[in-house]
């Protein structure tokens, strides 16, 4: 019986796992030898050349530009994100009626694809001309165009980037918001009404926010990580046939010019993108930690 | 009727394996057809009704090898860059380039004999970015420029003559800029990526000299690149169009009195303008200036991972050099390109009157081509420079100081290389 059972599992899990290891690790594992190789335009490469790669990369003021990029890209969206769509789960969580189509209205952007966003906020909504709606609104007030992605002074393009991301995302974490505020158990609300708590800030601050503690961890790190592999919508924004402007360019974009693009650097990418990982991995490691991950409320 | 288990598991793998053989099996290599010989040949998706009807034509009518022609669409160069470290990349693949890296890495095979006798009626300018060495490892197949194109109502109405110099395109993109219409557009993004190396040969300088150095270790390249800032300081650009500076939607629209674009763009310009335009090359800047267009060309070129490179070779030179014309017939029949046989665009009537004509010109005259030398690094630091000097203000001799540093590294590592 546990014979069967086990031969059931490797037919069912077996062609996954073979996927994910010819699919994920061992190109994971390949590129981390390639990083200490000269690997221009080969995957095979014979020049081993230690940690020359990481050091360039480290010196490299595109990538450490690309690394500043990311975090002021993060430290808009992660607490803008986190924000909008708890108040979206609050306000949803509320509704007595139709609560199931509220929830969809703004759960169904997540279904849209990054890059077909990215090219309506472009070319509809947020293109520089007058005829564009962002600016057609802006000349009802009579203010002129403004140049929304070519602008660096003020850097205008930060609110297509991000409102583009928040359009797309807030909806999926409210669900996971909503789904944490469906468990809070009500006694605690009718307690709190009995203890003279008036509904509204103070209960959310003592009641609801630390019932939501462990989904906003969740939250926290999923946006964290999301932000830190932004790619579609600033290369589908920003990008040209000729290139990319250096102002928006994420970790992945500048990686993805110097591995894949006419660079073919596959030693230097593969470098960055180890370093890109080991910085994920040692913010999302002391971002649990700080946040004490899968401790239990009563510790 | 009842299934088993194990009837459904040996379907499951018969259907499997089907799946699996059929994956990938159309590389377009192995036995069988014509003469025993299979070629793959992928082009890179052109915008003009017609031409990918054109080029699996051409392959057709090709007898001793069955050629498959691969159109694809995305981000082309990417695509064969990856393909070409693979065995099921393209034997025969048109390229912009090929590269110094895929040169030097020997992904591409040397096709310096199928120009035997020919070698002349080529056009040096795009001969050259494909040769190394001596050796030419890419058949150039058409030559595209791009100019300025200005219409000529509306400089009339502003009193603006068509600008030769820099400063005067400057004053001229300003002089026309109004509330619905501005002056000029170099892209969205100002023109850094466009432009490249063009402000620098217009003030006389070059990007690699011949001795192989950055050639704008020089106080004029900063001044040129200085007045491009000026041109986005004085509000004179058009910035945020719907199409960037490849599509001459935005002049045909009126929304810019100039713009920078394509010779692909000029059928269009002229079906909707009739006469009311003309171009220019890239006005020159000081004393050591001259007026500038940058020209280039995709090439033909033979993958060395090819199984039957024999066979690749002999078709490039049957399409690329003895059939002169399907050459004509792919340069001009759909979109507009010029031959890159100089023969070929000397004849082509076309390319005898009016702007098409002053378009040759001055890719005969006044074109540069990318020198081979001008890697991808070297490229994204000068562009990411002029980005920054355009837009932020940024001081084009410090700027332009970190950029010479960055290409002396590269062209110190492509010489240590070869």
């Amino acid at each position: 019986m546990r014979r069967r059972r086990a031969l059931w599992f490797w037919v069912f899990v077996g062609p996954f796992a073979a996927g994910l290891a010819l699919f994920t690790y061992v190109p994971l594992l390949w590129s981390v030898g390639l990083s200490f190789f000269d690997a221009h335009n080969t995957v095979t490469p014979t020049d081993f050349v230690g940690l020359d790669n990481y050091t360039a990369m480290l010196k490299d003021g595109a990538f450490t530009g690309s690394l500043r990029t990311f975090l002021v890209f993060t430290a808009f969206i992660v607490p803008v994100t986190f924000a909008l769509s708890l108040a979206l789960a609050l306000m949803v969580n509320r509704v007595r009626r139709a609560q199931a189509f509220f929830r969809s209205v703004f759960f169904l952007p997540a279904a849209c694809s990054y890059v077909v966003a990215a090219l309506i906020w472009k070319m509809s909504i947020f293109n520089g001309v007058r005829f564009g709606l962002a600016n057609t609104l802006l000349g009802l007030f009579g203010t002129d165009s403004v140049a929304w992605l070519s602008t660096t002074h003020p850097p205008w393009y930060w609110l297509v980037i991000v409102t583009v991301r928040l359009w797309l995302q807030a909806g999926f974490y409210m669900i996971l918001f909503l789904a944490g505020l469906q468990r809070i158990d009500p006694v605690l609300y009718e307690a709190a009404a009995v203890d003279g708590a008036r509904p509204g800030w103070t209960v959310l601050r003592h009641i609801t926010l630390p019932q939501l503690r462990a989904t906003s961890v969740a939250v926290l790190l999923l946006l964290v990580i999301n932000a830190f592999q932004a790619f579609d919508e600033f290369y589908n924004l920003l990008s040209d046939a000729r290139g990319y402007p250096p102002y928006a360019r994420p970790p992945l974009v500048y990686l993805y010019y110097t591995a894949l693009g006419q660079g073919q650097n596959l030693g230097l990418g593969s470098a960055g993108a180890v370093i890109l990982a080991l910085i994920i991995a040692i913010v999302t490691v002391g971002q649990a930690r700080w946040l004490r991950l899968g401790k239990s409320g009563e510790e | 009727m009842t299934i088993s288990r194990r009837t459904l598991l040996g379907a499951g793998a018969g259907i499997g394996v089907g799946v699996v053989s059929g994956c990938g099996s159309n590389t377009g290599r192995g036995g069988g057809g014509l003469g025993g010989t299979r070629l793959a040949q992928w082009y890179h998706q052109y915008g003009e009704p017609g031409t990918e009807q054109a080029v699996k034509r051409y392959a057709a009518a090709y007898t001793k090898a069955r050629v498959t022609v691969q159109w694809r669409p995305g981000n082309y160069d990417q695509q064969t860059a990856a393909a070409l470290l693979t065995d099921s990349g393209p034997d025969v693949f048109e390229v912009n380039g090929p590269s110094l890296d895929q040169i030097q890495g020997g992904q591409v095979e040397d096709l310096t004999a199928l120009l035997d006798g020919v070698e002349d009626d080529f056009n040096p300018a795009v001969l050259a970015p494909k040769t190394y060495q001596g050796k030419v490892y890419g058949i150039p197949q058409t030559v595209d420029t791009q100019m300025l194109y200005y219409r000529k109502s509306m400089l009339r109405d502003a009193g603006v003559e068509p600008p030769q110099t820099l400063d005067e395109l400057v004053d001229s993109a300003q002089k026309l800029t109004g509330n619905k219409v501005k002056g000029l557009f170099l892209g969205n993004d100002g023109g850094a990526g466009v432009l490249g190396g063009t402000p620098l040969y217009a003030a006389g300088l070059r990007l690699v000299t011949e001795d192989g150095k950055a050639g704008f270790d020089d106080p004029a390249a900063a001044r040129a690149l200085g007045k491009l800032r000026e041109l986005y300081a004085r509000k004179a650009l058009l910035l945020g169009a719907p199409t960037d500076w490849s599509d001459p939607s935005a002049f045909l629209q009126g929304l810019t009195a100039m713009q920078w674009s394509g010779l692909w763009a000029l059928p269009q310009v002229q079906k909707e303008l009739g006469d009311d335009f003309g171009v220019l090359p890239f006005p020159k800047d000081g004393p050591a200036g001259k007026p500038t267009v940058p020209v280039g060309a995709y090439g033909a070129a033979v993958s060395a991972r090819s199984k039957d490179k024999a066979a690749a070779k002999a078709y490039v030179k049957w399409l690329w050099v003895e059939r002169t014309d399907y050459q004509e017939d792919f340069a001009l029949g759909y979109g507009f390109h010029i031959p890159a046989r100089i023969s070929l665009a000397k004849k082509a009537g076309k390319l005898r009157t009016g702007a098409a004509a002053d378009a040759v010109r001055f890719a005969t005259e006044h074109g540069y081509a990318q020198p081979l030398l001008w890697t991808p690094a070297s490229q994204t630091a000068y562009q990411d420079a002029l980005s920054r000097i355009i837009k932020d203000g940024a001081n084009p001799e410090s700027e332009l100081r970190g950029v010479v540093r960055k290409v002396s590294a590269e062209l110190d590592r492509v010489k240590h290389t070869s």
